[in-house]
């Protein structure tokens, strides 16, 4: 009797639950999955492209805003249909191994070193971002890494080799695990340093208190790329509305919204639009 | 300071203008932590009545494993939830996660330990007599439990309001099994969190005001129900 009473309580619950979302099987090939980095919902854009894509192909977009490097896990289990991440050296594993279809560049912008203005360090105007780095290694400052395997931090990383230092463990570094933009506000309330792309930066500067302190070196470039991930690996991956996507990040309508975008706020476009363009490497 | 202000004032005027994404979200929330919390209340208690009036061996296990979920933490419910509704996991095929569906889910499996546990505490602590004696007058065992239950009414009304609590604050398990989608799996919580990252401090301090609003109006009717008691 009991046993009978639970179970039917069971099968009621399950039924609500699956009328509470709808039906989910049938609308399973409208859904595309996209797996990005914080930086493009943090500065906003994602939420000017996502409505056109969506009113134009019919697809409904469910976009997971995490790390690059996280995005890219996803990427490697067939969890993600289309990627959108900054993150060179790890992307090119990632097509290597077979994951991805195209990798297509879609747009740039650049790292900054941001401090408090004090500049305890004294990096300011530096040229060399590697330099910078040293500099606040040995003036014991402080540098607040994402410490998240996100692009930024995969650049970080490459910074910090590229000044012949282990950062790991040492005194002057501290990791947060955050985005981006929780990264940013953890600098400006300790006064530390840190590495961020400048779209990001300037979509937050108004309650930061943190100034850029070194730009413009090479190193310091931010390519953003969309990959679609490989169907014939991952037989469960909504292909057709991956490669969708990918192309309508390189149309010409998205190229021209990227390039104005953020202007009208921060005087400034916060990217570059880059399709078609030869790779940087 | 001026920032709580500032924050108090927009969600007052987000609410008097009825921005439409605000509503949704509110709406969303308060529909997602109210079905999972029901159906915790369906599972948590019956789960908590047979524990509580049964004797079986290892059943001090089942206890001590019931006051543990009571504080399982919202992010380790999340995780497992997820990797059981991957595409490539056991449920896949259903589609879910990523959903509204999916947060329900995760949000339920946090809540039932938190209402079994309450339940099991207050339907044992009913003395023993009662039960003889519910018994001796004839009824049923199902009209017994239900006589229990009615008797345990009070904190099994705290139960609900301790499991409705729990999740409709937690941000953890919605953000990783409901992904934080803009007018889909954006729920009160996840919404907050995302404007602090993007350094909107106002709308963030805004919604967790709506948050709070909305919490204490539930738990003030909950609480008006518990103890509208006739006087002895």
């Amino acid at each position: 009797m009991k046993m009978r009473n639970l179970s039917l309580v069971l099968m009621l619950t399950i039924a609500m639950a699956l009328l509470a979302g709808g039906s989910p099987a049938a609308a399973a090939q409208k859904n595309l999955i996209l797996a990005t980095t914080t930086s493009t919902q943090d500065t906003g854009l994602l939420d000017v492209l996502i409505p056109i894509f969506e009113k134009k192909t019919g697809y409904f977009v469910k976009t997971i805003a995490v790390g690059s490097g996280q995005a890219m896990a996803m990427g490697t289990k067939g969890e993600a249909d289309v990627l959108l991440v900054h993150s060179s050296d790890a992307e090119k594993k990632f097509m290597a191994e077979g994951n991805g279809v195209s990798r297509l560049l879609v747009m740039h912008n650049d790292f900054v070193i941001v401090g408090p203005p004090s500049d305890p360090a004294g990096i300011k105007g530096t040229k060399s971002a590697a330099e910078a780095l040293k500099q606040i290694a040995a003036k014991g400052a402080i540098f607040t890494s994402r410490g998240d395997n996100s692009g930024t931090h995969a650049k970080e990383k490459a910074l910090w080799k590229a000044a012949g230092i282990n950062p790991e463990g040492q005194k002057f570094y501290q990791q947060t695990g955050l985005g981006m933009g929780q990264t940013l506000n953890v600098t400006a309330e300790k006064k530390t340093y840190t590495l961020t792309d400048r779209g990001t930066y300037l979509a937050l500067k108004k309650n930061l208190g943190l100034d850029i302190l070194v730009e413009g070196d090479n190193i310091l470039l931010n390519v953003y790329h969309v990959i679609d991930v490989n169907p014939t690996k991952f037989p469960k991956v909504n292909a057709p509305a991956g490669k969708a996507f990918a192309e309508f990040m390189v149309s010409k309508e998205v190229q021209d919204i990227i390039a104005t975008f953020g202007v009208d706020k921060y005087g400034s476009p916060l990217f570059f639009p880059d399709a078609g363009k030869p790779e940087y490497e | 300071m001026e920032l709580i202000v500032e924050g108090i004032r927009k969600a007052i005027w987000l609410l008097i203008t009825f921005d439409r994404e605000v509503l949704g979200i509110t709406a969303l929330s308060l529909k997602v932590s109210g079905l999972a919390t029901f159906i915790s209340l369906f599972i948590g208690i019956s789960l908590g009545t047979v524990v509580a009036l049964t004797r079986f061996p290892g059943r001090r296990l089942v206890v001590s494993l019931i006051n543990t979920g009571m504080g399982v933490p919202p992010v380790v419910v999340g995780l497992f939830v997820t990797i059981f509704l991957w595409r490539n996991g056991p449920f896949g095929v259903l589609e879910l996660l990523y959903t509204p569906t999916a947060i329900i889910i995760a949000q339920a499996v946090i809540a039932t330990p938190i209402v079994a546990g309450i339940s099991l505490a207050s339907i044992q602590k009913l003395p023993e007599a009662l039960r003889l004696q519910i018994l001796a007058l004839g009824a049923t065992r199902i009209q017994m439990i239900w006589l229990l239950i009615r008797e345990a009414r009070l904190p099994l009304l705290a139960a609900v309001m301790a499991g409705f609590g729990g999740v409709i604050s937690e941000v953890g398990a919605s953000i990783m099994v409901g992904g934080n989608i803009k007018g889909y799996t954006r729920v009160l919580t996840t919404a907050t969190v995302m404007e602090t990252g993007k350094g909107n401090f106002d709308v963030a301090i805004a919604l967790g005001v709506i948050l709070l609003l909305f919490t204490f109006c539930i738990n003030a009717i909950l609480t008006g129900i518990q103890q509208r008691e006739r006087p002895r």
